[in-house]
């Protein structure tokens, strides 16, 4: 009864979303044990329907579909995490430190977010690949560069109401240096929200990277890649296994993390926490 | 008796883009004693809050002093406050807006403790006394504020202010929040520890009643300033300034008489433009010519007792 | 009926629905209300005053039902089909609420909104609106009236919004004007000012007023007779002379005893031990005896109706633990 926050779990939708997000996850981490076969294996014939053997089928290059949609997970996931990690890092200090100290601090780095904010990611990203390649590394980079002011202008809101409020105040009274209210009493009202929106974001950060890959400009043939995976399916219409797979990989990703996401907002605030229990 | 918190000629100003500043307090005076109750009464939008706000340090001033325990009030900065000035502390009128809703009671209760340099545990074990001090179930340090009532919520504010063994609170509007039941309560509890701990308390209210009950002094604000001071006994019987009078006959009493209370016609005047002369001159029912030009400062009469009025003797 | 009487209300009962399925709001409360007079109900907050008011007035929160009957000048207004009801919402009772920020559109001017209702329901012309709307802001002593018409509630400050508010709900010139803790929001000094206009209009115009508050120098004040209420139930009712100054009611004395004393004197605050129930709390028997210092053992059994006890004066406390007291 202390925190609740155990209790929203419950809710058919939050589960399913979990227990994707751990099947994933456990994907990744074991990909080697679970993968029949290695990614890169050109091991059959070349588009094999499914079969008991070859699962999902094989590719143009006949190497084993499920292998590299397991594989697959490897590449996107980590990335993801590192881009929503990296933004909402950045973010969050810009946030916080604009929100806090208010005036002309609070001004310029607003401006510079709003400056990044209004450049189209795609785009930002085209910029990137063609000054320093087309490579997945430098699609994360150019995503981090327009993502984190999201989370500048959430955490820079929410410390602003906060550090205006009575129990901020209160705090200070006690003795608090302005330091050490910003973590103690302002902290737990941004992590909530931050961390919600940073599980929602990497659902999206996955299904941006594919984006990208699938524009040519994220990861690059042969790597096992959704995005990329799709895209060269994508040549071969009538054999669904090609695309299906690794975009049914990206769908349940993304829905994952967003169930996962709503339930985090619900179980994260003591006060919800409680009434969806009853 | 010692003085505890003094104020002189205190101005705070507010300043709004596009307009002249506001000055919501000016020039206002006030006194208290250690072990004393000081009201502080007033109506809506006479600068109560900022008064007080100003008191503590969370407003800076425009001009005059204000001194707690010998040493001058600086307004918070980024800095944390000297320790000497955790012996002054606030409760505010909002309970719901005045406790962190999503840390424990305990962590908040315990804070005080935790910065006067005690450990966690024994913070959250001394947390856990005071929450009992103040009439909570112990178990209330692992709950979280939305679990309580809005009385209680207050009592853990006042709670909180305690572990910095505050030796002046400013109490503003404490009860206004609250239910009737949990006015009262609330309002004992607040003189009980007054009594018990020594300390001085300005509580401020509109309330004039629950005033008249608990205050020692009574201070009276219209539009910035203090009009009157003096012993709650003596304002209330005699008032010398004529809102004072005003204002006490405008409450209405729950004896089953049927009698109106009396109204004192006009609003209170814009504070970005306060009436030249004596400031409340335009509401004056005993005006004389010459108020609309003198503006009278607070003199002191007899027997404790200040008023700023020409009329006050 | 008795001659005179506008409003009877007779075992009115709401349930809101909640989370745990419907719960009474207001329990069994009977009272009538006489051309001229004003009604007040008092009880701390939770005790069902505002949903009453809401009920008569056919603006329940959804999926709320009543139970009773509420005969206003010979028509049942819980049987009323939505039509009839707001047409007597707009013309015959007429709805003050706490706060005047709310009820006054914020963008509409002064003009709009008092000539707004008298067109739409007596079908007066705008010239004619106008002039009534001016004499309407006179009576409630707002100063140069014509010019008032023509701001907007912001430049107002807040006892002055309440009276216009007040002017609003006269506009059709109701028989009942509804008032819900009109003067809570306000400062003593402009309290005064509504509660002596209150009184001024019923007896000017015979409106009848039903205040509800739980501020009791307030109901001392304007009221002619007052309901206690206490967890939806009837604690009290009688004239307000007998009721502030004999309460026969454990819950009356406590709310009078919990007050400040009119003179000082005594030290501390007397309060009333634990606190008012909650939606679906009520405990069985007479709701009041958890706080009650003198419940005894058919307290917790029974629920008491409101009997007479004198001329005019119901209280639901049978054991009447009161009654020797003069
Ligand atoms: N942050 C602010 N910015 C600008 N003006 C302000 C601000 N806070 C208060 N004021 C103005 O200062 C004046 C005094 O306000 P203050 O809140 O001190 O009044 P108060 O006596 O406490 O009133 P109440 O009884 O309503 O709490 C008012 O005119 C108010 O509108
Ligand atoms: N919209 C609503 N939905 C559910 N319960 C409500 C609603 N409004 C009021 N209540 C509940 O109904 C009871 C009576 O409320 P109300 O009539 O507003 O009391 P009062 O006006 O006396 O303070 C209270 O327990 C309150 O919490
Ligand atoms: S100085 Fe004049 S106007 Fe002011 S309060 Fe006294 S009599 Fe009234
Ligand atoms: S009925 Fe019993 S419990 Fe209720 S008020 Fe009377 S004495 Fe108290
Ligand atoms: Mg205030
Ligand atoms: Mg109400």
């Amino acid at each position: 009864m202390t925190t609740g926050s155990r209790t929203p779990w419950r809710q058919p939708l939050a589960l399913v979303g979990a227990a994707f997000v751990v099947l994933w996850v456990l994907v990744a981490v074991l990909a080697p044990v679970l993968a029949p076969y290695g990614p890169l294996d050109q091991i059959a014939d070349k588009l094999l329907e499914p079969s008991a053997q070859h699962l999902f089928g094989t590719d143009q290059l006949g190497r084993d579909v499920l292998s590299r949609v397991i594989y697959g997970a490897q590449v996107s996931l980590p990335l993801a995490f590192l881009l929503v990690a990296l933004s909402a890092v950045i973010g969050s200090v810009v946030g916080a430190v604009a929100g806090f100290f208010g005036g002309w601090v609070d001004g310029t780095l607003m401006r510079l977010a709003d400056l990044v904010f209004a450049f189209p990611g795609i785009i930002l990203a085209m910029a990137v690949a063609a000054a320093l390649g087309p490579e997945l590394r430098n699609a994360v980079l150019a995503v981090v560069v327009v993502s984190w002011p999201s989370y500048a202008r959430l955490v820079r809101g929410l410390v602003m109401s906060a550090r205006n409020s009575e129990y901020v105040a209160a705090g200070r009274l006690l003795g608090s240096s302005s330091v050490r209210t910003m973590i103690v009493d302002l902290r737990p009202n941004v992590a909530g929200p931050v961390l919600v929106m940073a599980a929602l974001d990497v659902g999206n950060a996955v299904l941006l990277l594919s984006g990208l890959s699938f524009l040519g400009l994220g990861a690059q043939p042969p790597m096992a890649e959704w995005g990329s995976m799709v895209v060269s399916g994508m040549d071969y219409f009538d054999l669904w296994w090609l695309w299906l797979y690794p975009g049914l990989s990206i769908l349940t990703v993304v829905l994952a993390f967003n169930f996962v996401g709503d339930t985090l907002r619900d179980a994260l605030d003591p006060r919800t926490a409680r009434a969806i229990r009853g | 008796m010692s003085v505890l918190l003094e104020a002189t000629g205190v101005a705070v100003e507010y300043h709004r883009q596009g307009a002249a500043p506001l000055r919501a307090v000016d020039h206002a005076d006030l006194t208290l004693a250690r072990g004393e109750i000081l009201g502080l009464v007033g109506e809506s939008g006479c600068g109560k809050s900022t008064l007080g706000r100003a008191v503590v340090g969370l407003q800076r001033t425009a001009a005059g002093e204000i001194r707690f325990d010998g040493r001058p009030v600086a307004p918070l900065g980024l800095r944390r406050r000297p320790a000497g000035m955790r012996g002054l502390q606030m409760v505010f009128q909002d309970p719901y807006a005045s406790l962190n809703p999503r840390r424990l009671v305990g962590d908040q209760v315990g804070d005080g403790y935790l910065l006067g340099g005690t450990t966690k545990a024994e913070a959250r074990r001394r947390a856990g006394e005071l929450l009992e001090r103040v009439g909570l179930p112990a178990d209330a340090v692992r709950r979280y504020p939305h679990e309580f009532s809005g009385g209680q919520r207050q009592r853990i504010a006042i709670a909180r202010t305690l572990a910095a063994e505050p030796s002046c609170i400013i109490a503003d509007e404490p009860i206004s929040a609250l239910d009737a039941s949990a006015q009262a309560s609330v309002a004992n509890l607040l003189v009980e520890l007054v009594r018990e701990l020594d300390m001085g308390m300005v509580f401020i209210s509109h309330d004039l009643s629950v005033v008249r009950q608990i205050a020692d002094r009574t201070a009276v604000m219209y539009l910035g300033r203090v009009v009157e001071v003096g012993p709650t006994r003596q304002v209330w019987s005699e008032p010398a300034h004529p809102y004072t009078k005003a204002l006490i006959s405008a409450v209405p009493r729950a004896d089953g008489g049927g009698v109106l209370p009396v109204e004192l016609p006009g609003d209170v005047p814009d504070p970005s433009r306060p009436p030249g002369g004596c400031r409340f001159h335009p509401r004056c029912p005993v005006a004389l010519p010459s108020c609309a030009e003198n503006d009278p400062p607070l003199t002191i009469l007899r027997d404790g007792r200040s008023a700023a009025c020409v009329l006050a003797k | 009926m008795t001659v005179g009487t506008l409003l009877e209300v007779e075992d009115l009962t709401v349930w809101l629905a909640t989370r745990n399925g419907p719960r009474k709001a207001v329990d069994g409360l009977s009272f009538r209300v006489d051309a001229g007079e004003v009604f007040g109900i008092a009880g701390e907050s939770g005790s069902g005053k505002t949903m009453t008011a809401m009920a008569l007035l056919g603006l329940l929160p959804h999926a709320a039902r009543t139970g009773g009957r509420a005969v206003f000048e010979g028509r049942d207004l819980l049987a009323m089909r939505p039509r009839e009801l707001r047409d007597v919402r707009g013309r015959s009772i007429a709805m003050v609420s706490q706060d005047p920020s709310t009820s006054l559109h914020p963008m509409l001017s002064i003009e709009t909104q008092v000539t707004e209702h008298m067109r739409h329901h007596l079908g007066i012309g705008r010239s004619e609106a106008r002039g009534r709307a001016v004499e309407l802001l006179s009576t409630v002593r707002i100063p140069d009236p014509e010019r008032a018409l023509k701001a907007h509630p912001a430049q107002f400050s807040g006892g002055m919004r309440q009276r216009i508010a007040i002017a609003v709900a006269l506009a059709c010139e109701p028989r009942l004007l509804l008032a819900d803790e009109p003067t809570t929001a306000l400062d003593v000094t402009v309290q005064a000012g509504i509660l002596r206009l209150l009184d001024r209009l019923r007896r000017e115009r015979d409106l009848a007023v039903v205040v509800i508050t739980h501020d009791l120098g307030v109901m001392s004040a304007v009221a002619d007779r007052i309901c206690v209420m206490y967890g939806g139930r009837t604690a009290e009712i009688g004239p307000r002379e007998t009721v502030l100054t004999h309460p026969r009611h454990p819950y009356t004395r406590g709310l009078l005893d919990a007050l400040p004393h009119p003179e000082g004197g005594a030290a501390t605050l007397r309060p009333i031990p634990g606190s008012p129930p909650s939606l679906g709390g009520v405990p069985e028997g007479c709701p009041f005896h958890p706080r009650c210092a003198f419940a005894v053992d058919s307290c917790r059994a029974e629920r008491p109706d409101p009997a007479p006890v004198g001329s005019g004066h119901r209280v639901a406390c049978p054991p009447d633990p009161l009654g020797g007291t003069a």
